[in-house]
């Protein structure tokens, strides 16, 4: 298993995101009067930000890329949770709504102590690792993304699942007081993973993004992150985690099963059956590049796919 | 209601109808050169020079249903501007496509067009797109004679339909907009269905032989309201 070195600074430790996002208006605000533009500066931080809880600490992890990070702007603006709106700044006009306090998950189904996690104790459960990972959307763009969680499986393993469990489903919230009603999706979203892909190490459950808990657009409180398969695979708002026996269906392929498969894995050689799959763009960046096979993580996923054809399991 | 411009009236008329024309493609670009059009900035101008050529070509095609409802004859002075703005912005599109998002790549571009139908139908509308362009001009009527000029540029309603198309297939699982664009289309183009239905009977009523005497006349068509 390759191991990439990590660096020697949490991004989260190095430039507060207050002062770095602040640093264009504090320019300009310097250009027009020297005095204004400090003042401005001094005072606008902690009111644009009072929301955001700092978590930690965080431990380093092995499996982070050392890639340049995809701006918290970007981040938390382009967003598809479809949810909130079909257009990508949807979601983060309108997820604000949402209520991530009390929240429960409840983790069910074929397991010998099924539990019902309240979010406070699943933010103690497990010690919290920043994980900077790849996203690859199923639309041709990507980004790199500073997680905060801790393995799925340290979840999994407190309810003890029975042998017969060879999947797990997840179902996201959905309140229609608050969310799109028309049935542009089968509400509520879910979405679902192989056993042992929901055991592998690299799977995540998330809890927070630069160093602070997830803004609701993002998928507050609780979600999953499974980074070599495309993002709608990594269900966001979780309210049920439930260990089954047959493959679970799931949202994107009961809308479009030949377009959307359950395995759903970053694969450059196999189109989408509307666009190709074979680059992206880095948000950031003008020229697309090559997707990589599993995302970049073929080290540690490919084995889980021995046998298969990939073409057919997509 | 019905009173016509003069002609300095309809130069000022057009000149504001086409610096407004321009209002759009001026507002995309103060955004890039701001960087305010959001995280994916190429897609961001890929999808808003769509939205307007397809907004334009609905404008086009509204000019006559429009004259015949208000009586405004002079509307169709302004319908070459409006064609040619659709133009316009679907040739952005298309330059967006193949400079910014596939930068100039060939092979890619190719293979796009053949193997995924909501480009093929794109492509293919801006293809029909360019012959109306380049024959929107005054020489190109008198050239071609008006009737031949006129079924060229009925392949404007062919186009409408693959540029809903294009956008239809392009959407993952939301499709409102292209809907509500859909819509607007089938009315502009079923009123001038109806009108041409409307008018085939017409013909038809007066050509019909005289009754007998003593029969009776059974009116097809209601008299025109006008």
């Amino acid at each position: 298993m390759q191991i990439l070195r990590p660096g020697d600074i949490l991004p989260s430790e190095i430039t507060p995101r207050a002062l770095f996002e602040d640093r264009r208006r504090f320019l300009l605000g310097a250009g027009a009067t020297l005095a204004a533009g400090a003042a401005m500066w001094a005072g606008l931080p902690s009111e644009a930000r009072a929301a955001a809880a700092k978590l930690g600490p965080l431990a380093r992890s092995p499996f982070s890329s050392d890639e340049s990070q995809t701006p918290y702007k970007s981040v938390t603006t382009y967003n598809n949770y479809y949810e909130f709106g079909t257009d990508k700044e949807d979601p983060a006009a309108n997820a604000g709504k949402l209520q991530v306090r009390p929240w429960t998950v409840r983790v069910e189904g074929l397991a010998g102590k099924p539990r019902t996690f309240d979010i406070d104790d699943l933010l103690k459960l497990a010690p919290l690792e920043e994980r900077i990972y790849r996203l690859r959307c199923v639309e041709a763009w990507s980004m790199v993304i500073p997680w905060v969680g801790f393995p799925l499986s340290a979840l999994l393993r407190q309810v003890d699942p029975q042998g017969s469990a060879r999947y797990v489903e997840f179902v996201t919230h959905y309140d229609p007081q608050i969310m799109m009603r028309r049935p542009v999706l089968d509400w509520p979203y879910t979405e679902g993973l192989r056993m042992d892909e929901a055991m592998h190490p690299l799977t995540l459950l998330t809890l927070g993004l630069y160093g602070e808990v997830l803004p609701n657009q993002n998928g507050a409180p609780v979600r999953v992150v499974v980074p070599w398969k495309y993002g709608f695979k990594s269900a966001k708002s979780i309210v049920a985690i439930r260990l089954v026996e047959k493959e679970p269906r799931t949202a994107w392929n009961k809308s479009a099963p030949s377009e959307y498969g359950f395995y759903s894995n970053v694969n450059p050689n196999v189109d989408h059956p509307r666009w190709s799959q074979a680059t992206e763009r880095r948000i950031g960046e003008f020229r697309k590049r090559p997707t990589l096979m599993f995302n970049g993580y073929a080290e540690q996923v490919a084995s889980l796919y021995q046998g298969m054809d990939l073409r057919k399991l997509f | 209601m019905t009173k016509t411009p003069s002609a300095a009236q309809l130069a000022a008329i057009k000149a504001l109808l086409f610096a407004l024309c321009l209002v759009p493609f001026a507002l995309y670009m103060q955004r890039w050169f701001d960087d305010a059009l959001g995280a994916n900035p190429i897609e961001a101008i890929t999808r808003g020079s769509g939205d307007w050529t397809l907004r334009f070509l609905l404008i086009t095609l509204a000019v006559t249903p429009l004259r015949k409802l208000t009586g405004l004859n002079w509307l169709l002075r302004l319908r070459r501007m409006l064609g040619l703005f659709a133009f316009f912005y679907a040739s952005l599109h298309f330059t967006t496509y193949f400079w910014l998002d596939q930068f100039f790549d060939l092979q890619s571009i190719a293979h796009d067009i053949m193997k995924r139908p909501f480009i093929t139908v794109g492509f293919s509308a801006f293809v029909l797109l360019v012959p109306l362009a380049v024959t929107s001009n005054n020489y190109a009527i008198r050239r071609l004679g008006g009737r031949r000029w006129q079924s060229l540029h009925r392949s404007v309603y062919a186009i409408g339909i693959l540029a809903i198309v294009h956008y239809w297939w392009l959407v993952k699982a939301d499709i409102l907009e292209p809907m509500i664009y859909g819509l607007i289309l089938a009315a502009l183009l079923g009123m001038r269905g109806w009108w041409r239905e409307q008018e085939r009977r017409r013909q038809l009523a007066a050509s019909m032989p005289r009754p007998m005497p003593g029969g009776k006349v059974i009116p097809l068509v209601a008299k025109s309201s006008r």
